[in-house]
């Protein structure tokens, strides 16, 4: 099917979801307590405070970090994380020498069970064709400014291998139960656009 | 193919802003959207190699309008028309009827769903074939180009890398999306120096991709 460019006066999307909606209740093929299911799953549930817990637990937990360093799918199951697009994940530690990124080029692919549905700025397309080609310039307009001395790499989930990033423990975090690093940890570290910040205090 | 969606590397975007209020679904139709497309496979008798291709299918114009979850609307219908669950037009026609307008709607088509099952639940593949390719070997993608679907990116095609890692085995993208076959391979995680992709005077780091193994050969 070729595709065309559609019509000025199409419906907008909100008017063709109730559309499409109608047409597969009507033969039966949807369930609407599915759907409804779906949504609250992963507008309630499943989100980056699933990641911080594992950031967390490695953070005070050398064994828990090398088993999520080595088997990062197992050791993320092991809080119960799994499910869609979280088949095989693999977990990059970011270091004061070594920072790592995560892009999908091609759609938008994320580690689901960890970090729940992607943020609009992952999906974006400035994002999706920058951080391939100069991923410290666009860092350092999206907040993160990374010295000369430290190296990037990028990792594009080109295939069903998601990647998660392990952010640095801020300084001055001795004292803080894994709850309270948890509390700490943001979905943009876990993809490698930020830092954890030490807390205020 | 080689569509809008094949983005890594393209220029003039402009910069990235971070909303960090933002909702999980912006609109409630974007969460309906959502249920859709993670239903689609089922409801069209495919897979998720088969919705990726009919994003990447989308007009590029519509592709950029629609934004993530427009589509995953627009592919939610291709899939279904595709398998013939749907006409084509058919949910053009009810939104309009929705929306007041005098329109017929089309008959309902011809089921023609795909001969298709997979072998397992999910992408990864247990395989015997031993891996062509070892960690630390220097491999070149392969500089094809299909209109079929595809997750060998235009950026890497041609160029020289490294294997770093063997990752599982998985169904091949090219042949799963048209449910011509699962054809599993091994894959690779592959890393491009920056220099080698964009040219000496760009930035330096380390670019690594998950390639499968007919997209590469020895460099």
């Amino acid at each position: 099917m070729t595709a065309e460019p559609h019509p000025h006066d199409r419906p907008g999307p909100a008017l063709r979801a109730e559309a499409l909606e109608s047409l597969l209740l009507e033969r039966g093929l949807i369930d609407p307590k599915v759907v409804e299911g779906l949504i609250n799953r992963y507008a309630n549930d499943v989100g980056p405070l699933n990641g911080a817990k594992v950031v967390a637990r490695a953070w005070t937990d050398p064994d828990y970090k090398a088993r999520l360093l080595d088997e990062g799918t197992a050791a993320i199951a092991e809080f119960g994380f799994s499910g869609p697009q979280g088949e095989h994940i693999v977990v990059v530690e970011n270091t004061p020498d070594v920072h790592h990124v995560v892009v999908c080029t091609l759609c938008s692919c994320y580690p689901w069970p960890v970090l729940g549905l992607p943020p609009a700025w992952y999906k974006d397309p400035a994002y999706r064709a920058r951080i391939v080609r100069e991923p410290r310039t666009l860092l350092a307009e999206m907040g993160l400014t990374l010295g000369d001395d430290v190296e990037i790499k990028v990792w594009d989930s080109s295939s069903e291998v998601r990647y998660f990033v392990l952010p640095e423990r801020p300084a001055g975090t001795e004292d803080l139960s894994e709850e309270e690093l948890a509390a700490l940890v943001t979905r943009d570290a876990m993809v490698g656009v930020g830092r954890v910040a030490a807390p205020v205090t | 193919m080689d569509g809008i969606h094949d983005m890594g590397g393209t220029q003039g975007w402009g910069t990235v802003v971070i909303d960090p209020d933002e909702p999980v679904f912006a609109e409630p139709w974007e969460a309906k959207a959502f249920a859709f497309g993670a239903l689609s496979a089922r409801l069209s008798g495919t897979n998720l190699d088969a919705m990726r291709h009919a994003i990447d299918r989308q007009h590029p114009h519509d592709y950029l309008v629609d934004g993530y979850y427009g589509r995953w609307l627009g592919c939610v219908e291709t899939m279904l028309v595709d398998s013939g669950v749907l006409a084509p037009g058919a949910v053009e026609a009810r939104a309009r009827r929705l929306r007041g307008e005098d329109v017929e709607e089309p008959a309902e088509p011809i089921l023609s769903k795909p001969d298709y099952q997979p072998t397992a639940a999910g992408s990864l593949r247990e395989i015997d074939d031993p891996a062509r390719f070892a960690v630390g070997e220097a491999v070149r993608a392969r500089s094809w180009s299909s209109s079929g679907h595809t997750r060998l990116p235009r950026y890497v095609r041609g160029h020289a890398g490294v294997v770093t890692a063997l990752l599982p085995s998985q169904v091949l993208p090219d042949t799963h999306a048209h449910c011509i076959a699962e054809n599993a391979q091994h894959v690779y995680a592959v890393a491009f120096d920056s220099r080698e992709l964009w040219g000496e005077g760009g930035e330096p780091f380390v670019l690594t991709i998950s390639l499968y193994e007919s997209y590469l050969e020895p460099a």
